[in-house]
């Protein structure tokens, strides 16, 4: 009997599945039950739809969430369409999408309770002028992460904004064939961070008033480790000399007020034709994994890292670092722009190439979690970046920039 | 747990032996009333459709509905949870191993929420998982006022309602996304709450036919003073977290693993360092700091209420006194 009633419906969704897919646009404007209108239109969306949301503020009282693929969610830009999580009561995000082909354009999140918008298990997604805004400042209080792509492939942010967050204003992590690019952090702990990823392009984006401007991290006891080819270029890193807000705890808690673009522990980085200003502590910093681990799988060592020709102004003026005084004494008022932590891991030679204009030092550490106590600080004498290198493959893909041509 | 849960694990026993679907049984089985076809497909927008009840306000099951209880329950603000698991005519569960029972095609899980005791019991919301051809699909129901019928809620809601300490909560009734945030594995829908392991042996038996090996092993939440300081956290855990907090769900990139069988003590939180916790940390290092509850990151983050803080992300407007106290007990006894 039960087969009677099976064998129609499954005949029902064979030709549902083969019928032709026609886009439709739903509108959803501000006002009272906007919270479950947009989120009932998020939800009854079928792939290729678009949710358009017209211009106003949005009260949002949850988080939001889609889990249909190929939807694009449409603003009337990112000063117009605000969705406002002010008075948010639940959800560890603002906007949470768990479906692939999104497209996310022209709107704007404030004061979401923890994360802006996450995209976990997304994959092919665009951000594409949306702006994330804890309006209150720097905060302790702020969510973690603005934009945050995670555990996804092809990624494209591209002219979007984000400030406040209390970890990194622009976060992907545990991803690949990522790019970054057209965008400003400001105001945030980390400006962009790319973490535990691969095959990533920072590009062309405005980093200020960070804590830390850019930061490429790979970190152990992570479901995906081994971090790198990332392309960080042509990006204004300025003024980051924001003090650490982030709560203790979190990784970019210990990153130091007035680093510029900083490496850990990844391989294949690549970091040229950026304009470097007012980066206090160091402009540029490649360092290891200074904790303790346990993960046998876990390299805590950068490995071929480049630093190419970069503008850079002359260093870190005043740096955030235990014997500030003796070392800018003993360098002349200001430490040279790259500054490395000395350890070589199991190549047994520097991992990292400077361009023969810039000049670097190192804290000749000669042990993984040594800290500053063992530093014996020296100019850096490394060589000079080698030919240049293949980014075939880096960044995403070309489909994902002429969606928003 | 309350006299309603101790009352609802008599009737799970007494209705186990006399409605359960059980080849055994067949001959002396009632005319069924449950729609396969409204389980099957479509989007029944009302929860008189599927005919899981023969009185849905009083939450009689209809025939080839079967009540069941868990050894450890998951929170949520203290809800009352009545749970039921439908059969198709002629289908029959399967076990294997601790981990979660297998249902045919066809099968649904029920789960009614209330609060309030005896004659003020108010029923707010009836999720419903259906195994349907191309897998589980979750839906949620809320409860009129008149508590007479349960309506579609896609968008879930909020709702007041009074909690068992006396508190006035915002209740939330999660939309169909959400349900896929803890009901998600590895990108489907799967059930959470039905694995032998935290089910009654005397039900297996009844209900399945078999009692296999690891069933029945994690501690009634009732006798959790008796049960050993671990094995009562760690249950709680695995029933309450792991359904995100596992390779391939929600909190994956978490990298924290808080399923029973996890044996690594880094994976479950020892020592291990938050990744994307933000303030969820509270100024603390690591997730579990062994003899210390107050400086561990999961103590803090289950004593908190605030969105972006607070653990779980959903289902929660209230801490859960007792599960916190199990928790913090057993990371207080762990070896420094």
């Amino acid at each position: 009997m039960i087969r009677l009633m099976i064998r129609p419906t499954i005949a029902a969704i064979a030709l549902a599945s083969t019928a032709p897919v026609l886009a439709a646009t739903h509108t959803v404007a501000p006002g009272e039950d906007a919270q479950e209108r947009l989120q009932e239109a998020l939800i009854l969306a079928e792939p290729g739809d678009e949710i358009v949301l017209e211009a106003g503020r949005f009260a949002m009282a949850d988080g939001l969430s889609l889990d249909v693929d190929n939807v694009t969610i449409r603003g009337a830009g990112m000063h117009a369409s605000v969705l406002d999580f002010s008075q948010q009561q639940g959800s560890g995000e603002g906007l949470l999408v768990t479906s692939d082909g999104v497209t996310l354009r022209d709107f704007a999140v404030e004061n979401p309770k923890g994360d802006g918008i996450k995209s976990k298990g997304a994959d092919d997604i665009v951000y594409h002028a949306v702006r994330v805004t804890w309006t209150g400042g720097p905060k302790a209080t702020n969510g973690a992460y603005g934009l945050y792509p995670v555990e996804s492939t092809n990624i494209l942010i591209d002219g979007s904004e984000v400030s406040g967050a209390s970890d990194a204003g622009i976060y992907v992590g545990q991803s690949s064939r990522i790019t970054v690019r057209n965008s400003v952090a400001t105001d945030n702990v980390a400006g962009i961070e790319i973490e535990n990823s691969r095959d990533a392009i920072v590009e062309r984006n405005f980093v200020s008033r960070n804590t830390g401007g850019i930061l490429v991290f790979d970190l152990p006891n992570l479901p995906v480790m081994g971090g790198g080819n990332v392309l960080v270029r042509n990006n204004l890193v300025a003024g980051n000399t924001t003090a650490n807000f982030a709560p203790e705890g979190n990784i970019v808690a210990s990153v130091r007020r007035g680093t510029g673009i900083m490496v850990m522990a990844n391989e294949n980085v690549w970091i040229a034709q950026n304009l470097l200003y007012d980066n206090p502590t160091a402009p540029i910093m490649v360092i290891a994994y200074p904790l303790e681990f346990s993960d046998p799988q876990y390299n805590p060592y950068p490995r071929a890292v480049t630093v190419a020709w970069n503008q850079v102004d002359e260093g870190g003026k005043d740096p955030q670092i235990d014997g500030a005084e003796q070392l800018l004494v003993a360098f002349g008022g200001a430490l040279p722009p790259v500054m490395w932590d000395g350890l070589v891991g199991a190549a047994g030679a520097p991992p990292l190439a400077v361009h023969p204009e810039i000049a670097g030092w190192t804290l000749n550490l000669t042990e993984q979690g040594q800290g500053m106590a063992g530093a014996r600080p020296a100019p850096l004498a490394v060589g000079a970046p080698g030919g240049a290198i293949s980014t075939e493959g880096w960044g995403a893909g070309a489909e994902l920039a002429a969606r928003i041509k | 747990m309350k006299p309603g849960g101790i009352l609802l694990a008599a009737a799970v026993l007494a209705l186990g032996g006399g409605i359960a679907v059980h080849p055994k049984r067949g001959a002396a089985e009632p005319v069924r009333t449950v729609s396969d076809a409204a389980i099957m497909d479509g989007l029944p927008r009302t929860l008189a459709e599927y005919g899981f009840f023969a009185d849905a306000p009083g939450q009689l099951p209809a025939a080839g509905v079967t009540p069941y209880r868990l050894n450890t329950p998951l929170y949520s603000d203290g809800a009352e949870k009545l749970r039921f698991v439908y059969l198709p005519q002629g289908q029959r569960l399967t076990a294997d191993g601790e981990g979660l029972l297998r249902f045919p095609v066809g099968s649904a899980l029920i789960k009614t929420f209330a609060f309030g005791e005896g004659a003020e019991r108010r029923l707010i919301e009836t999720r419903v998982l259906l195994h349907r051809a191309g897998g589980w699909e979750a839906q949620p129901y809320r409860w009129n006022d008149d508590q007479t019928e349960a309506e579609l809620a896609l968008v879930g809601g909020r709702t007041q309602v009074v909690t068992p300490e006396g508190q006035t909560i915002s209740y939330r009734i999660p939309n169909k996304n959400q349900c896929k945030e803890c009901h998600g594995l590895d990108g489907a829908v799967v059930p959470i709450g039905p694995k032998t392991r935290n089910m009654d042996a005397r039900w297996l038996d009844a209900v399945v036919g078999e009692v296999p090996a690891g069933a029945d092993t994690l501690p009634r939440w009732e006798d959790r003073a008796r049960a050993p300081d671990e094995a009562a956290a760690r249950a709680y855990l695995d029933v309450n977290c792991a359904h995100c907090h596992r390779p391939g769900a929600t909190a994956s990139n978490s990298g924290l693993d808080l399923r029973w069988e996890q044996r690594d003590p880094q994976a479950f939180g020892v020592l291990k360092r938050p990744v994307a916790a933000g303030r969820g940390s509270g100024g603390h290092e690591f997730g579990i700091v062994p003899g210390d509850p107050q400086a561990s990151i999961m103590v803090h983050r289950m004593a908190s209420t605030e969105p972006g803080v607070a653990m779980p992300e959903l289902g929660k407007a209230t801490v859960d006194r007792d599960g916190l106290g199990v928790v913090a007990r057993w990371i207080e006894g762990m070896a420094k």
